[in-house]
């Protein structure tokens, strides 16, 4: 207490009876504040799905994974096949560069460099985290797409590789990091013991310690795998929105989250296009929970340290 | 002999592997080189006073981003008003009053995934939810509310981290002075921790800047012609902004400089929240003599 305040024992006295109700009350009050993380989840489900469902009424769920997506002709077709496989699409491109990369940067920060070093180079791809994905899609569609134009001499440089590419920079904070989390939670004492059998540092680390974290590994793939498949504006922005069914790398392509924030605003409200646009957000909900399950049971004996 | 080249080789081995697994980290430091200094020497130009406090104008060809601005500015402080409450309160009952058991781990797999929902399904919720079921319309307000849900998690998160790196000796000095578990919160292990939570609160402002696709459908508008007067208004946003200047303009490539300027101010925010945070965080670290 500083000079200018009141005794502490007349702010006790004057304290409402609301007051000393909550004082006592306090254990139940933050165990409803505890819930709000699950509630939120609840409620995303419950609103993504009711306005996901009647889409249902216009069309059956197996018409839903045909191969033409025509929203606006007359009659309209909602087959969202296209989509889900340029989601797929992207995401393995994606990761193909992303998971070699992380692991490996990871396996550099976690066991080549000296501590000082190692808090360094986490900020800095702490960094590479933080850039707003707006931003990179504006990096995608000025620099790299122009580059992949020329360099394959296609008619547009907006691809799927483009976006595999830009997704991949995207992702690799998140592998790296929580690769090397799972990097660091392997006991040094495994470390030691080869060390002492005679094997080197590097036969260590790719014997020992990448095989010790394998599930941690594994873990920190699938959640890069889902922030790929999450990412929107970046691949809004250079995958180049075609709508159109393929399986080459080389096409403009739409993923599902470009499909939903291109065609929202014409998508009339409690029409079918606008239950069609929420049934794929309740796939993309669908697989952000099989894919954050399944990190969580891998991750489940990494000690989770600092994110 | 024989064991001699071997023991060579593999050393020679060695120095190789560790020098891939150093030009993966460079690669990826390299990445964030190219695009800052790409950004930035080519934003540089545009960015004048004028740029920052001017509305656009000509149809958006010039001018400059100040609508866009202040409407980032009421969204992301809007979102932390939403947030921050709720997180701090998840974080003190997760380290204070919880005990480690099923609920907890309940808990906590919630947060997890409410973190690795995608933003674009934020929009959704924020439009199913905020602008239609509640009626508050597509407005400042219903982006705050969705931006707010969107940093939740990660505010919760920071928040509880930085009330575990409190003592647990702390508050025993406080119960053993007689005081309630709430009174030792509030007066011992908040401010203690209070480091560690501007750092999470400051991280969250950033993220919460950057957003763009839970506004696109919930609070953003291509061009206002003034700043918004309510919270039930349509603001501008810069991310948005640098979103439609890019590519819905007819004519983006007349744009080009006000695109390089807005991408720059926006990374230039993002970068200073976030050594912000890092400064902040070595600060909590230091402090840390106790």
């Amino acid at each position: 207490m500083n000079a200018g305040s009141p005794d502490t024992t007349e702010i006790v006295r004057h304290r409402s009876r609301l007051a000393r109700l909550a004082e006592r009350a306090d254990r139940p009050i933050f165990f409803a504040f505890g819930l709000v993380g699950l509630v939120a989840l609840g409620v995303i489900l419950f609103f993504v799905i009711r306005e996901a469902l009647p889409i249902f009424r216009y069309v059956s769920p197996l018409e839903f994974l045909g191969p033409k997506w025509y929203p606006t002709s007359e009659p309209p077709v909602f087959g969202a096949l296209p989509m889900i496989v340029a989601t797929m699409l992207v995401t393995l491109g994606a990761l193909v560069l992303a998971l070699p990369l992380g692991f490996a940067a990871a396996g550099f920060v976690a066991e080549v460099v000296p501590p000082a070093i190692r808090d360094l180079a986490k900020s800095l791809l702490e960094l590479l985290a933080a850039i707003p994905s707006v931003v990179y899609g504006f990096f995608g569609l000025t620099v790299l797409a122009p580059f992949v134009q020329r360099a394959f001499g296609l008619p547009t440089g907006q691809n799927a590789l483009t976006a595999s590419v830009i997704l991949a920079f995207m992702a690799l904070p998140t592998v790296a990091s929580l690769a090397e989390d799972a990097l660091s939670a392997v006991p040094k004492a495994h470390r030691e013991a080869s060390l002492a059998l005679g094997a080197s540092r590097w036969e260590t680390t790719w014997r020992v310690v990448f095989p010790s974290a394998f599930s941690g590994l594994f873990g920190a793939a699938v959640l890069g795998m889902g922030r790929a498949v999450g990412e929107t504006m970046a691949v809004l922005m250079v995958a180049g929105n075609s709508p159109a069914l393929t399986w080459s790398f080389l096409r403009p392509v739409r993923t599902l989250t470009a499909g939903i924030a291109l065609e929202m605003a014409e998508a009339p409200q409690g029409g079918a296009h606008y239950h069609a646009l929420f049934m794929l957000g309740a796939i993309l909900l669908f697989i952000a929970l099989l894919t954050n399950g399944l990190a969580e049971w891998l991750c489940g004996r990494v000690t989770r340290r600092g994110e | 002999m024989r064991t001699h080249r071997s023991a060579r080789l593999r050393r020679a081995t060695e120095i190789v592997a560790f020098s891939l697994l150093g030009a993966a980290m460079f690669v990826g430091l390299l990445a964030l080189g190219v695009i800052l200094y790409y950004i930035i020497s080519r934003g540089s130009g545009a960015v004048t006073w004028e740029f920052l406090t001017a509305f656009p104008r000509r149809g958006m060809t010039a001018g400059g981003i100040y609508p866009a601005l202040v409407g980032s500015f009421y969204l992301t402080v809007g979102a932390l008003a939403v947030a921050l409450p709720l997180a701090l309160g998840a974080a003190i009952f997760l380290v204070e009053y919880a005990r480690e058991g099923v609920w907890v781990r309940v808990i906590r797999i919630g947060v997890n995934t409410l973190a690795g929902v995608p933003s674009i399904v934020f929009g959704l919720l924020g439009l199913a939810l905020f602008v239609k079921a509640l009626g508050i319309g597509v407005s400042l307000l219903a982006g705050a509310l969705t931006l707010g849900l969107l940093i939740l998690p990660l505010l919760i998160r920071t928040t509880e981290e930085a009330l575990r790196s409190v003592p647990r000796n702390f508050r025993e000095g406080g119960l053993a002075l007689g005081a309630t578990r709430w009174r030792t919160i509030r007066s011992i292990v908040l401010p203690a921790g209070l480091p560690g939570i501007l750092t999470g609160i400051v991280l969250s402002l950033s993220r919460a800047i950057g957003e763009t696709a839970p506004i696109m459908f919930t609070a953003a508008a291509f061009f206002t012609p003034r700043l918004p007067s309510s919270p039930l208004d349509e603001v501008m946003a810069l991310p948005y902004h640098i979103f439609v200047m890019a590519t819905e303009s007819p004519n983006a490539w007349k744009t080009k400089d006000l695109q390089y300027g807005a991408v720059l101010v926006l990374v230039g925010l993002v970068l200073v929240l976030n050594l912000g945070a890092i400064l902040l965080r070595a600060h909590a670290r230091r402090r840390k003599v106790w």
